[in-house]
């Protein structure tokens, strides 16, 4: 590359041209973008974006804002809860096909199938069945259990328990996949070698096999976690925010600031924070992947 | 029936996979100590015996005894065996201690005896100074090490091969099959062990059981195998050039191919002696004599030198006899150059013979 | 040496019996019973809902198959559902994403796989550090970039427009789709591209003529991805569009959460199962190549 020629700039012209878009892309709406953002967040912009700085004020506003406290505490609650749960069932489910089953396809297929669906479309369907007058709760009452109780899209408090139930749905055949991926990989002859050394099953998968997924561990975690952090549609289709502001969460809050509060400057500080999360999760997972030592084998 | 003397006993032993059948009706009888080699190319189902006689994979039908007990239903960690990979198979999230001590302290051994028996492995192999490094910051040949160290750990008679060199580059292969053989010799146990490569066959095995297509097509020593292969697979496929083969006749004990015709006498036949009828001729290339020894020998041919393959201690040279291909070995310092004309000569009690049409040896 | 094999064998022999129903068995298949019964579970209440009348919905509960079969729910769904004042139901919404989602998929696989291909074979000096750049990107929330896009918008006048939202979902695509091309592009065997330009071909007669047809499998992963992707995308369509644009997602959630009037829940489920619709068609079509499509997001590059 560093050879000395005529006409550095013209050479290898045509994949210079190729790759404008990626360039303008990277450079003026990712990076343009962001930065735009994070230093408009520093402004009194209400309706239309100004250039009138305020200084750290829209983030003191928006950490005493009760709308905003409620979101972060959501995407905690619903963050560890899915992120335990997602690779606890995914893993188990993706061990229990690795058994190799009859009915494999058919029973991966279903697994998976929410995953194709939009996140609207899993809303309204969850929506419908956890209808406490139609569905589940009243069918539970039916069976004789009179006092059940599980509303949890009319009962503020575990209402964003019901969101966890759909997205969990929708997400938990991903994780499958790619765990799937990750142990349909494994040597086999490490099985061989375990069971030769008289290791049971569940100490096999423990001990070694989960460790040697460790990539695959990562990865899935930068996914569902990049995921959870962007969690929008579920919760306008499922719940709307409500029951009140029970299932805020902070990309609702970017969106509603910007486009229905006409108030700029608190959406900005709030997607500022809202990257700040992501950054604080990506950064660290890219210098442990991309700029370690490279000696793993 | 010499039962107490056998290691590993294998009975009428079938496998199949679906409709495929991998082992048809093996037999084979494995003495304490022995160092028997399963020799093949790939397909021929040797893989899968070891991996039966280890237990892990299920049989369709026969037995498999080891140390006189039938082992057929019995888990592999059970049976008295240690195994060695291909892929060393090691736990790479364990340093080598790890790794050699995990079965042991899973089978709740006590913690006095497994340090002895991982100080004991490790100083046979010589891996103490690896004991604390994981896998993943080793060398190839430490690693196979490593796994072997794992199987010697288990402190058991029969250790199982599969392939264990075939993943390093030939130096290092070299190497560590002169250290399996020492480590044979030092333990004196049993050591099945699968290749596909026939220089480690011929050098590690007491036994060679060649097999080819689920069957085991000849059982014997080196020598025997080498010397007298049973038939026309076997022959070609031991030795390096391969055997020439001629396809002719025998008639009036003699053996005719084109213009050329053979005495036989000085050959050992299985079968008693010479019947008429069509045949094959196989020829070593290292049996066949140029220059004075020419003399002595019963067959002389002249020939033209088309090509010469040199190797550093041999010179291959590749020639026409009775109007087929056929390949001489001589000595690395030979003076040969192509187009010249070379007298050789070779001695047809060192060669051998196959019927035509079930390639048997005669 | 060989026994005659009619030498009788006695004691265990041949495979270890295993039982049918071993405890592992029924606790493994049960397991995955009771497992697919839940996935499945929504799609047949979704089905079963949109096929009853409303009066049946209000006797039953939502798992009860329908008495009396109609399809009205879902004509109503399709023509005449309203959003607040309007009512042409989810047909205009379905036409919009179409038209949004077939110039999207073009222009975005075109883009990346040159982008791809340029990444792979054509390095140039800064090439990975734009690459870089770009792959970040798909991790950054997408609300950070939000205003941003709706200023150039604004000022290229695609505002509002279904040609907005094209562009919005051409660059949003970009990065998983450069890297998906990027990395097949790059395990090709390498010979073949020198042995291409040997023969004095350059940047685009390789691409057309070498790449573009050795790869059409990973064609066919890009375009499962990007159709579902941007399918079933709501965020950007809500953010672009105006009203008269809305794609599918957005008009579905329009109706079914729209407060006015009496909740039709047949109508909703009917709407709700021709939304996913597309995307469970292709799912249920490509099978293999869509698993390798959510693979492929994470492969490392």
């Amino acid at each position: 590359m560093a050879t000395e020629r005529p006409n550095q700039l013209f050479r290898n012209k045509s994949s210079k041209i190729a790759a404008i878009p990626m360039i303008v892309t990277a450079l003026f709406v990712f990076v343009g973008g962001t930065i735009w953002t994070v230093v408009y967040s520093f402004t009194k912009s209400g309706l239309l974006p100004r250039l009138n700085w305020v200084g750290l004020d829209q983030y003191e506003r928006l950490w005493a804002t009760r709308k905003w406290l409620v979101a972060i505490e959501n995407l905690v609650i619903y963050g560890i809860c899915m992120l335990v749960l997602v690779f606890v069932i995914g893993f188990i489910l993706a061990a229990l096909i690795d058994q190799k089953i009859r009915f494999e396809n058919t029973v991966r297929t279903i697994i998976l199938y929410p995953y194709a669906l939009s996140f609207v479309v899993t809303g309204l369907v969850w929506q419908w069945i956890l209808n406490p007058e139609f569905g589940v709760e009243s069918i539970v009452r039916a069976w004789g259990w009179e006092s059940f109780s599980f509303d949890p899209l009319y009962n503020a408090d575990i209402a964003i328990y019901g969101v966890l139930i759909a997205g969990l749905w929708q997400g938990s055949g991903l994780v499958m996949v790619l765990m799937l991926a990750g142990l349909r990989g494994i040597d086999q002859e490490v099985w061989k070698a375990a069971r030769v050394d008289g290791i049971p099953t569940w100490k096999t998968y423990i001990f070694i096999v989960i460790p040697m997924m460790r990539p695959v561990f990562i990865t899935t975690l930068v996914l569902v976690v990049t995921g959870i952090v962007k969690l929008y549609d579920l919760i306008v289709a499922q719940t709307g925010g409500g029951p009140g502001i029970s299932t805020e969460v902070p990309a609702k809050y970017v969106y509603d600031m910007m486009f229905q509060a006409n108030n700029l400057g608190q959406g900005f500080a709030a997607s500022t924070m809202m990257l700040v999360t992501v950054a604080l999760i990506v950064i660290p997972w890219a210098i442990l992947e991309f700029g370690g030592s490279k000696n793993r084998g | 029936m010499n039962t107490m003397n056998n290691s590993v006993e294998i009975k009428n032993l079938d496998l199949q996979f679906g409709a495929v059948k991998v082992l048809q009706d093996l037999n084979l009888d494995i003495g304490k100590g022995e160092f028997l080699v399963l020799l093949g190319s790939s397909g021929c189902g040797k893989s899968t015996l070891l991996n039966c006689i280890a237990g892990l994979l299920d049989v369709t039908a026969g037995q498999i005894h080891i140390n006189d007990t039938n082992v057929t239903w019995t888990e592999p960690s059970e049976r008295g065996i240690g195994m060695v990979f291909q892929s060393y198979a090691l736990y790479p999230q364990m340093t080598v201690e790890g790794n050699l001590s995990f079965g042991l302290k899973n089978a709740k051994l006590p913690k006095a005896e497994i340090a002895k028996r991982v100080k004991h492995a490790s100083e046979i192999l010589q891996i103490e100074p690896l004991l604390k490094r994981k896998p993943a910051a080793l060398s190839g040949g430490q690693r196979q090490r490593v796994a072997i160290g794992r199987a010697l750990v288990r402190d058991v008679d029969v250790f199982l091969f599969d392939e264990p060199l075939s993943n390093l580059d030939a130096k290092l292969r070299a190497d560590l099959r002169v250290e399996i053989k020492r480590l044979h010799q030092r333990l004196e146990n049993t050591m099945i062990y699968v290749t596909h490569d026939q220089i480690e066959a011929m050098t590690l095995a007491d036994r060679i059981a060649i097999m080819r297509g689920g069957q085991i097509m000849q059982l014997g020593s080196p020598d025997d195998i080498y010397g007298r292969p049973v038939n026309k697979y076997v022959a070609g496929f031991i030795g390096s050039p391969s055997m020439n083969f001629f396809d002719g006749a025998i008639k009036g004990g003699a053996f005719t191919t084109g213009d050329l015709t053979i005495p036989l006498t000085g050959y050992d036949f299985a079968s008693g002696g010479a019947v008429d009828g069509p045949a094959t001729l196989g020829i070593r290339p290292e049996h066949v004599v140029t220059g004075e020894l020419v003399d002595n020998a019963p067959v002389k041919v002249d020939v033209g030198v088309e090509l010469i393959e040199p190797t550093g201690s041999d010179k291959l040279i590749d020639c026409q006899v009775a109007g087929r291909h056929f390949r001489v070995r001589m000595d690395g310092q030979a003076d040969v150059a192509v187009g010249q004309k070379l007298r050789i000569g070779f001695d047809p009690g060192r060669a051998s013979l196959f019927d035509a049409a079930t390639e048997e040896r005669l | 040496m060989a026994d005659a094999s009619t030498n009788a064998l006695s004691g265990p022999q041949g495979p270890k019996p295993r039982k049918m129903l071993s405890r592992r068995n029924i606790f493994l298949y049960g397991t995955l019973f009771v497992i697919t019964v839940y996935y499945a579970l929504p799609l047949y209440v979704m089905i079963v809902t949109s096929l009853k009348g409303m009066p049946e919905i209000r006797l039953g509960n939502v798992f009860s198959p329908p008495v009396e079969v109609t399809f009205q729910p879902w004509v109503k769904a399709w023509s005449e559902a309203c959003t607040g004042l309007t009512c042409n139901g989810l047909s205009t919404g379905f036409w919009n994403s179409v038209q949004i989602t077939i110039p999207s998929v073009i222009l975005s696989i075109m883009i990346a796989s040159v982008n791809g291909y340029a990444l792979a074979n054509w390095k140039f000096k800064g090439a990975d550090i734009f690459f870089t750049i770009l792959i970040f990107g798909a991790f950054i929330p997408y609300q950070v970039m939000l205003y941003p896009i709706v200023i150039i918008l604004r000022e290229i006048g695609l505002y509002g427009s279904l040609g907005g939202l094209v562009l919005v979902h051409t660059i949003f695509g970009m990065p998983i789709l450069t890297l998906l091309f990027r990395n097949y592009f790059t395990s090709l065997p390498e010979e073949l591209f020198k042995a291409a330009r040997v023969d004095g071909a350059g940047f685009w007669g390789i691409y057309f003529r070498i790449m573009v047809p050795m790869s059409l499998p990973i064609f066919t992963v890009a375009m499962i991805l990007q159709v579902t992707g941007i399918w079933n995308d709501f965020l950007f369509g809500v953010v672009y569009t105006g009203p008269e644009t809305y794609p599918m997602t957005v008009s579905l959630n329009n109706i079914v959460n729209s407060t006015q009037g009496v909740k039709e829940y047949n109508v909703n489920m009917a709407a709700t199962l021709l939304t996913g619709l597309v995307p469970l068609l292709i799912y249920f079509v490509s099978g293999r190549l869509f698993v390798r499509g959510i693979a492929a997001g994470a492969v490392k590059g």
